[in-house]
């Protein structure tokens, strides 16, 4: 077995059949973290000797014959998730040097279930970003072309699973943040129901759209690891308080007769040809294994980044008034008096994209602005659920591409944020509805990988993983691998 | 369309926010935000008559619990990431002369 892009599903049984243990397997990314990530960045915090100390435990445990379902399973933890005793950035100066106190409940649950963490991926800073060039710690490259951006904010993430720095990782998906770089970086990444992972422990940027998910190499593996995410959490109001599924038990089952809905509204003017082909090609592969295309239309697409962009900076503006300086994060030097302590503080610990945010936030909710920028927001936002609602009465998914174009180069955006916002364009208006949608690799545009987004109704995280998998056994696409990574 | 912002209003946004204000940056900032709100500005064109705003994707009311303390996290583990901590308190600059 090829260990570097092993999936989770054979790294088990693999260590399940003592074929190699959890202490060797650990040794061997940690190495090639160590060999690779220099030019990658992906990571903020290697934690080599608690991944050891977690991967001796889980030898002694297979030696025992305790096993759990994600036992000895090397992964990799957004820098967004809380790990008590463990530095938690956020790609942010502000908490560059904040030691969680305690941890992330998905965090824990994979660590109940036997999971060994071996570091925290670097991000776009409090996830607000689409190419992981607003991290304090440095840009992401992306491992296909080291040039490129893995997209963002996960691109941490996505970056150390493509390039076979470990199995899986977590990740969290505000407007496309799972997806869009899983789509950049050849992998597949899924954003589950709004409330399906609690985001106790996670740091907030908009708490009504923000969800945890996890991001692999094979649609198995996602069902594996959401299954071990997801859950009820007393501790987060907003979770859903619903049994969670057995995913990676569904995936075999064929998908004749599944109706996939093929929304007009992205295939605009600004995909590119060459993903637009990428996306046909996939949906004829779906209409071969028996699904019917059907045309679906979600009329208020064009709108949701204009809401996403008055919501998502309320939020974040609400959100980050918690860092002041004073009980933990970035302080200035010789404050004159409280309020200067305040403002040169968050001055000096954000970075410009996101004091940006948290200004177009406070213009949104200020009084006089309310009404025609949050409220209308929050309206459209409405519509844009509908939109979603009545298409399900007609289809069980809806597919598309996951971003306009491939990868592109890092600093090529920079000057142009709106362009950059417009990335995220076919992903945001299935996160301000709350419905679960993955990106699939699809194929390649002029060598690099495109995603296939596939979008499903509230709950149906199971359909949207088989229809998945059922493409996984038909194309070779999520078993390339990037050239510079091996 | 009109920038939104203007000069006078960053300076009142930059309070709001506890953000420092900086003249140096305050053209570049303007430009960034009015550029922002300029893509905002696209949803005003939508027909939100007898919409209802939606707060919650899956129309669901935050859950109450019982007014008691349910975590006990040490308070040494959180002193350790303040900057400024001595005997059991938060240092902050002088407030009441």
């Amino acid at each position: 077995m090829n260990l570097t892009f092993a999936t989770l599903a054979d790294l088990q049984n693999s260590l399940r059949n003592r074929e190699i243990s959890a202490t060797e397997l650990t040794q061997y990314y940690l190495a090639r973290i160590d060999a690779l990530d220099p030019a990658l960045n992906s990571f903020i915090s290697i934690h080599t000797e608690a991944a050891l100390d977690a991967a001796t435990r889980a030898d002694k445990a297979f030696a025992r014959g305790d096993v759990r379902p994600l036992t000895g399973i090397p992964i990799a933890q957004k820098d967004i998730f809380c790990l008590q005793g463990h530095r938690t950035t956020a790609g942010s100066k502000m908490l560059a040097n904040f030691i969680a106190p305690y941890t992330a409940t998905c965090s824990q649950k994979l660590a109940d279930a036997g999971a060994i963490t071996l570091g925290k991926t670097n991000m776009d800073e409090f996830a607000m970003g689409s190419s992981n060039e607003n991290s304090y710690f440095g840009a992401v490259h992306n491992p296909w072309d080291h040039d490129l951006i893995p997209g963002g904010s996960s691109g941490g993430s996505a970056a150390a699973v493509a390039a076979g720095l470990c199995a899986a990782s977590t990740g969290t998906d505000t407007g496309g943040s799972i997806r869009q770089p899983a789509a950049m970086c050849g992998l597949t990444g899924l954003k589950p129901t709004y409330g399906r992972i609690s985001r106790w422990g996670m740091i907030a940027f908009a708490s009504s759209l923000d969800q945890a998910g996890p991001m692999a190499r094979t649609a198995q593996d996602a069902a594996i690891l959401l299954e071990h995410m997801a859950g009820h959490d007393p501790r987060d109001s907003t979770s859903l308080n619903e049994p969670v599924p057995r995913f990676s038990e569904g995936l075999g089952g064929s998908i004749k007769g599944l109706r996939i809905g093929v929304c007009q509204e992205f295939f605009t003017e600004g995909l590119d040809p060459a993903v637009e082909r990428t996306i046909r090609d996939a949906l004829a592969v779906y209409e071969s294994l028996g699904a019917t295309l059907v045309d679906v239309s979600l009329p208020h697409t064009p709108y949701s980044i204009s809401a996403y962009y008055v919501i998502a900076p309320a939020e974040c503006s609400a959100n980050l008034a918690r860092f002041d300086g004073i009980r933990y994060g970035h302080r200035c030097l010789d404050p004159e008096n409280l309020q200067d302590l305040y403002q040169r503080s968050r001055g000096e610990g954000f970075g410009e994209e996101v004091k940006k945010r948290i200004l177009v936030g406070t213009f949104a909710l200020s009084a006089g602005y309310f009404d025609a920028f949050y409220h209308r927001a929050q309206k459209i936002r409405r519509l844009i659920k509908e939109d979603f609602v009545k298409a399900f009465e007609n289809v069980d998914i809806i597919a598309g591409p996951t971003a306009p174009t491939p990868a592109f180069a890092l600093g090529e955006k920079a000057s142009n944020p709106v362009e950059m916002y417009l990335q995220d364009i076919f992903t945001i208006s299935a996160s301000l509805a709350g419905v679960p949608a993955m990106s699939i690799p699809a194929g390649l545009a002029n060598g690099l990988p495109v995603g296939l987004q596939l979008i499903g109704n509230y709950r149906q995280e199971g359909t949207l993983l088989q229809a998945a998998h059922q493409f996984q056994q038909e194309t070779p696409w999520h078993t390339l691998t990037p050239p510079e990574a091996l | 369309m009109n920038d939104l912002v203007n000069e006078k209003t960053l300076v009142e946004l930059s309070t709001l926010a506890a953000l420092p204000f900086e003249p140096e940056k305050s053209k570049a900032t303007l430009d960034a935000l009015n550029e922002v709100l300029a893509l905002v500005a696209q949803m005003q064109t939508v027909d939100i008559s007898d919409v209802a705003p939606l707060a919650h994707p899956l129309e669901q009311y935050q859950s109450l619990r019982a007014d008691s303390v349910t975590e006990n996290i040490d308070s040494n583990a959180l002193s350790h990431n303040a900057p400024l901590y001595e005997a059991g308190l938060y240092f902050v600059p002088k407030v009441i002369e």
